[in-house]
């Protein structure tokens, strides 16, 4: 049996939901990355699945630079937090009102 | 065959991601994540695409969950504390958001995309193995592929200037 694409466009639809989910009830700043992490995912297998569609592999190439700004968007993510971390002594979103006014 | 492992690889996906998200402690969370990324490895692999498969489990599961498991390491762990006003409106309207995306994608997947795939000119699939996408990237999409290398460079610079922050605290 071939799969048609819209039960990977469910699937993916259904991971980019947990992932906002998660995003807009967690605290904790790290899942919230992890959570971003699932939307670029989700997004990420949308676009293998409409490559296998249209047999083309410009899909591909697109999931590679999601990669690569996913890899540098962690990684000075990553370095925010643990610096946020040293002063404040915390990790949990609500106590960072630095901005608020 | 292929069904039942789509069936398999989505249903893992999408209990990692939800167990990911409701657990309390980010060091489940990371290895509950790595394991949703393993199937969706699986699901590329299923589409075709063995070398984003790969790659994708080389840098997801082996270099940024890595780096998460290390930050989380660095921190003092502390559980989230469930607060008396937990459910309170940012968290209510964020509910509300994520079940209108949520039927709005099914409503788009419900109205349909039922074409057949496409195929080429002697009846086959493109695959998206190393060669292929190799010849594409350094053809057709080279200013991207040179752009990329100079956001990962500002990347580095980004996190090692933060890490060696002094901070007045």
């Amino acid at each position: 049996m071939i799969i048609p694409i819209s039960y990977y466009l469910i699937l993916s639809g259904i991971l980019f939901t947990i992932g906002v989910v998660g995003v807009l009830t967690r605290r904790n700043a790290i899942v919230i990355f992890m959570s971003i992490e699932l939307m670029l995912n989700a997004v990420n297998l949308t676009l293998i699945a409409f490559s296998k569609q249209f047999n083309s592999l410009d899909g591909h190439v697109f999931v590679f630079f999601v990669m690569v700004v996913a890899a540098a968007e962690v990684a000075v993510g990553l370095a925010l937090i643990v610096a946020i971390f040293r002063t404040k002594e915390s990790i949990f979103v609500d106590d960072f009102n630095l901005l608020k006014w | 065959m292929i069904a039942a492992l789509f069936f398999a690889f989505a249903a893992v996906a999408v209990a990692g991601a939800i167990l990911m998200v409701v657990h309390r402690n980010p060091v489940y969370s990371a290895l509950f994540l790595i394991l949703t990324l393993f199937a969706i490895a699986g699901l590329f692999v299923l589409l075709n695409a063995p070398f984003i498969a790969a790659v994708h489990v080389i840098v997801y599961a082996g270099a940024i969950m890595v780096l998460f498991l290390f930050v989380v390491l660095l921190m003092d762990l502390e559980e989230e504390r469930v607060r008396r006003h937990r459910l309170k409106l940012a968290q209510i309207l964020g509910i509300v958001a994520a079940a209108v995306l949520l039927v709005e994608v099914g409503v788009f997947l419900k109205a349909g995309f039922a074409g057949a795939a496409t195929q080429g000119p002697d009846g086959s699939q493109i695959i998206g193995d190393t060669e292929s996408i190799g010849r594409l990237l350094f053809t057709e999409y080279l200013f991207p592929f040179e752009i990329a290398s100079v956001l990962l460079l500002s990347g580095i610079i980004g996190s090692v200037l933060l890490a060696k922050l002094k901070l007045r605290s």
